[in-house]
């Protein structure tokens, strides 16, 4: 086994990641389930030379993220759902300021105080906005441990090629499963990153602001036409997983845990020589729209299975209209599915038409 | 004998019109703030954190890097500011809607942490931008938008006394109230201000200098009967001084 490969939970993948990815500052407010997050960086950050802040609460966390994303340093904050929901108002800030930074929500069951388990709850809040004002956040959605350490790896990079929040979504599941994850070697601080935009004290240029207040005529209207055309690029960070989708009838998306559950569940039909497969997405936003689209047009049906009562299925059916619609199974919250939940929907899919 | 220029314009502080109204005192803070970074050649290495009312557009006027932080919030973002860029100057510049009410946890926890970091806190008992409604410092009596009938102390409780909570925290290197309503207090802010500078570049701690001021749009009033307002209402009820200075209890 290399020395690289750690036997690590998955909050724990997040926490190494973005270690391994230049983050050095992190501010955070425990709430579970994803608690190791801070629990590690507060002696790991600072032994790597960088800041750890237990703020006061998620409203201020989220703003300090916004003021050391401000100075074009890596940074990171990391929350579960009703913390997301307070810092909604720092991320529509930063989204308006053109300020990259990485947020992670472990979701867990809402609404309100909900429960502390698994959920796809926030998926609404994650990739329609979230916080006030058309925009739109980059949303990572982590399947294993692996992909907790490789997509937290990756965010920081996204974050700063976007100047953009990216946000992690994950759950009570993956974030604490263990499981083997390979490291990457670790990126060097590259301290010319944001160059030409970050804050670092004037020196003998001219002032630098960093705002998100356009009161001049046309002005907001100018940021928002520019901010659109940059979520419009972000297509091209498109990632999924495709498994089995090839000679399937039936397609059953599902993401992050659930996706990973299904997965388990689409493997046992194929083994009884039902015709069904997977397409999982990674990022929620981007959505796989196209490669959801090409199926549809292959004449393929769909079925989309959530661990909520029916959110991301909108974006399935947007996706494939005029060609198909999609089914959808809830596993509510509050509970722990096995790959046998869903066997019985997606047996009854595939077999339906 | 030809004319020599004793007293100019610091070169950081923009030459422009402000947006602010006629007998507003914002300008003269701006002054003294810009000459304090001056002093202490702080120009080329500050990042100022503007906040939300009628000094939002502090980067209109003071020409160092600037972030805008969301109500209230001017200390996290700086404390996010100062972690990731510890060798920078930072300073936050709030009104006492921002500071004292929606933003009473951050300023209270950013103080008690000691961060390194020095708040400018211009209190005029009124929120101005939004057009005069009441204030956590509004006094008793005092009418506002949402308090016509004045502010009462039963109802809406009485104004809060930032500087004299502030200098409780423990991370607190410097506390001071003061006001910019004659020339002597004039001097004395600046005084007050250089002094919490003083403690970020020596690294003592959080500094923090409330400095009263007029709002003659939303008081109703004249310039000058704004003034005296200062001096009459508002100073009694908000001592003027050094609440805390950690420098001078070692």
């Amino acid at each position: 086994m290399s020395a690289k490969r750690i036997f690590i939970k998955g909050n724990e993948a997040i926490a190494h990641g973005a270690l391994d990815a230049g983050c050095r500052c992190y501010f955070g407010y425990p709430i579970t389930p994803q608690n190791d997050i801070p629990e590690m960086l507060s002696s790991a950050m600072p032994a790597a030379g960088g800041e750890f802040v237990q703020a006061e609460s998620e409203v201020a966390s989220a703003n300090m993220l916004l003021g050391a994303a401000a100075c074009g340093v890596r940074a990171m904050t990391t929350s579960s759902s009703p913390g997301v929901s307070l810092m909604q108002e720092a991320i529509s800030y930063m989204a308006g300021s053109d300020l990259p930074g990485v947020v992670v929500n472990m979701n867990r069951g809402g609404p309100g105080l909900g429960d502390i388990g698994p959920s796809q709850g926030d998926y609404f809040q994650s990739v329609k906005g979230g916080g006030h004002g058309d925009y739109r956040t980059l949303v990572l959605a982590p399947g294993s441990c692996q992909e907790c350490y490789d997509l937290t790896f990756e965010a920081f990079d996204l974050a700063f090629k976007y100047r953009n929040p990216v946000l992690i979504l994950g759950d009570a599941i993956v974030g604490q499963m263990k499981e083997p994850v390979a490291r990457r070697e670790a990126l060097p601080i590259d301290p010319a990153e944001g160059g030409d935009w970050k804050l670092t004290g004037r020196g003998q240029r001219a002032p630098r602001i960093l705002k998100s207040l356009f009161l001049e005529d046309g002005a907001l209207a100018g940021q928002n036409i520019r901010l659109r055309d940059k979520y419009a690029a972000m297509a091209a960070e498109v990632r999924y997983e495709a498994f089995e989708t090839a000679d399937a009838e039936l397609v059953v998306v599902a993401y992050g845990s659930i996706g990973r559950i299904v997965k388990s569940t689409v493997r046992a039909l194929r083994a009884e020589g039902l015709k069904v497969g997977l397409l999982r997405p990674v990022t929620l936003f981007p959505f796989p729209e196209a490669a959801l689209r090409d199926l549809a047009g292959q004449g393929k049906r769909f079925l989309t299975i959530e661990h909520n009562l029916g959110q991301m299925v909108d974006d399935v059916r947007l996706a494939v209209r005029g060609l198909a619609d999609s089914e959808f199974f809830g596993f509510l919250p509050g509970n722990m599915p096995t790959p046998e939940d869903f066997d019985a929907p997606v047996r009854a899919a595939v077999k339906g038409a | 004998m030809s004319e020599q220029l004793v007293f100019t314009r610091p070169e950081v502080l923009a030459d422009v019109a402000t947006h602010y109204c006629p007998g507003c005192q914002h300008g003269v803070v701006h002054r003294i703030v810009a000459e304090c970074l001056e002093g202490y050649g702080l120009v080329e290495k500050t990042i100022a954190v503007s906040s939300i009312g009628c000094s939002v557009f502090l980067y209109n006027y003071i020409l160092v890097d600037t972030v805008e932080a969301p109500h209230g919030r001017a200390p996290a973002v700086a404390t996010g500011v100062k972690r990731a860029r510890t060798d920078a100057f930072v300073f936050t510049y709030q009104g006492d809607g921002d500071l004292a009410s929606i933003g009473m946890a951050e300023i209270m926890h950013a103080a008690n942490r000691g961060e390194r970091i020095s708040v400018i806190f211009v209190n005029n008992t009124v929120y101005g931008m939004t057009g005069g409604q009441m204030a956590p410092t509004t006094m008793v009596g005092q009418k506002t938008t949402t308090c016509p009938g004045g502010r009462c102390l039963e109802r809406e409780g009485g104004p809060i006394h930032m500087s004299e909570i502030i200098a409780t925290l423990g991370g607190v290197a410097y506390c001071a109230r003061t006001a910019v309503n004659t020339i002597k207090n004039i001097a004395q802010t600046k005084r007050a201000i250089r002094r919490a500078f003083e403690t970020q570049i020596k690294g003592e701690g959080f500094g923090f200098v409330e400095v009263l001021a007029t709002c003659p749009t939303n008081w109703r009033m004249s310039s000058v009967a704004a003034n005296e307002r200062v001096g009459k209402e508002m100073i009694p009820e908000f001592p003027l001084g050094v609440f805390k200075d950690a420098a001078k209890e070692e």
